[in-house]
């Protein structure tokens, strides 16, 4: 049987999402985005809410503290915290792979 | 179906207090969450003790569960008994919080159905809802990077039938890779998620890029870095050696007095793209074996005509 190859859109550094794009992807309300960002967990360019605009990256962060809150019971000002911790980690173990000094598993 | 012991799971006796519950699960929660342990187990782990949890914390689930007795233990077979949980009145859904879909069948047999209906997931005349987006990785090979592919990627997801039950179901798609991604990248791919309610539109399926361990090459971002060995000669002397690269070998000249360790730039060489990455040679000088006479000969002759000693600077 031959299947349908799907032709998906690649999210690089040049794709930017608005808010309804971050309330629909991370499942929540607007307020709840709009809370994270003044938090500093995002960062968006633009000065009106409507006219926003999210680097790539925002998609992973925002899921990473929708599910930080939610499973773990966490306050934003946790939240923004641990990820901001959780990406310093992830960036040292990327350079302790890149010179071969990680943990043999 | 295999019996699970939530009190187990959690670590806390039968008659651990509602709070000691709750203790229990936070801990084991951040131990286990899939976005902070590194256990190679964790989110079979964290789901366990979601599931747990999600039984335990609802003293009416919890009364029920109990009912069942103490004496079954985790992993044997178990079949809920007809009408197991006559006389509790359940007030609530099934499910509160979480994705009712991740949990085992023992959990659905006795909590999934009858527990307050449908879990609000009945679709009602004119009631439209966009459908859930979903979040799956998929593993490619570096040089799928630097080529483009088309690969299958298997995917399990829940779905809804007409009962309002969850199930499972697998799908196989097939997903074009486009040259140029990068680790953690995302492709979206609209329509693939979970079909919409009423006549509303699916949600869409995003699928993380992750590359396979790699035999030669290590990525950062969109770098690449390779370990090249080269003999002692090469490095002292220079010379155009053949480098292995994703895209195929390419030849590299290797300056004269070259040490080990240095790192030497293959620009644009790295994934390809707009702005393609660099890849890294970081040289090995490797040693032939001393384990002939011929070879031990050389080495010898060269203790004694190079008069070379590389700690002269630390004074010994």
């Amino acid at each position: 049987m031959t299947q349908q190859v799907l032709n998906g859109i690649l999210l690089d550094e040049s794709t930017e999402l608005s808010l309804s794009d971050l309330c629909r992807v991370c499942a929540s309300p607007a307020e709840w985005v709009i809370a994270l960002v003044e938090e500093g967990v995002l960062e968006p360019v633009g000065y009106q809410q409507t006219q926003w605009r999210f680097p790539v990256d925002s998609l992973q962060r925002a899921r990473t503290a929708m599910r930080l809150q939610r499973d773990l019971g966490i306050n934003l000002a946790g939240v923004a915290l641990a990820v901001e911790l959780l990406e310093e980690i992830s960036r040292l173990e990327n350079r302790l792979r890149r010179l071969d000094l990680d943990e043999p598993s | 179906m295999d019996f699970k012991d939530y009190y187990q799971i959690m670590g806390v006796e039968r008659d651990a207090s509602q709070d000691e519950i709750k203790r229990a699960y936070r801990r084991l929660a951040r131990k286990y969450h899939p976005d902070v342990s590194k256990e190679s187990d964790a989110e079979i782990r964290f789901k366990e003790v979601g599931e747990a949890y999600e039984a335990l914390k609802d003293p009416e689930k919890r009364a029920a569960y109990d009912q069942l007795g103490a004496n079954w233990k985790a992993g044997q077979d178990f079949q809920p008994p007809p009408d197991w949980n006559a006389g509790f009145e359940f007030r609530g859904g099934g499910y509160t919080g979480r994705d009712g879909a991740d949990f085992s069948d023992f959990f659905e047999s006795l909590f999934g159905q009858g527990f307050g209906g449908a879990q609000g997931h009945t679709s009602h005349a004119g009631f439209r809802q966009q459908g859930q987006d979903h979040h799956a990785k998929i593993l490619i090979d570096l040089e799928d990077a630097y080529q483009g592919a088309t690969r299958s990627i298997g995917l399990q997801s829940p779905e809804i039938d007409k009962q309002g039950h969850v199930h499972t179901k697998q799908r196989t798609l097939k997903v074009k890779i486009p040259r140029g991604v990068k680790q953690g990248q995302r492709i979206r791919l609209p329509g693939q998620g979970s079909p919409g309610m009423g006549q509303a539109a699916a949600g869409d399926l995003y699928l993380e890029i992750d590359f396979k361990p790699h035999r030669l090459y290590k990525v950062d971002a969109h770098d690449v870095y390779l370990d090249l060995p080269i003999a002692p000669w090469e490095a002292a002397l220079g010379a155009n050696i053949p480098v292995p690269t994703p895209a195929g070998p390419v030849d590299m000249k290797i300056p004269a007095g070259t040490r080990s360790g240095r790192k030497l730039r293959l620009k644009g060489r790295g994934i390809p793209g707009k702005t393609p990455g660099d890849l890294y040679v970081v040289i090995q000088i490797t040693l032939p074996p001393a384990d002939t006479d011929t070879a031990r000969a050389f080495y010898e002759k060269m203790q004694q005509e190079l008069a070379f000693n590389p700690r002269s600077n630390m004074g010994v």
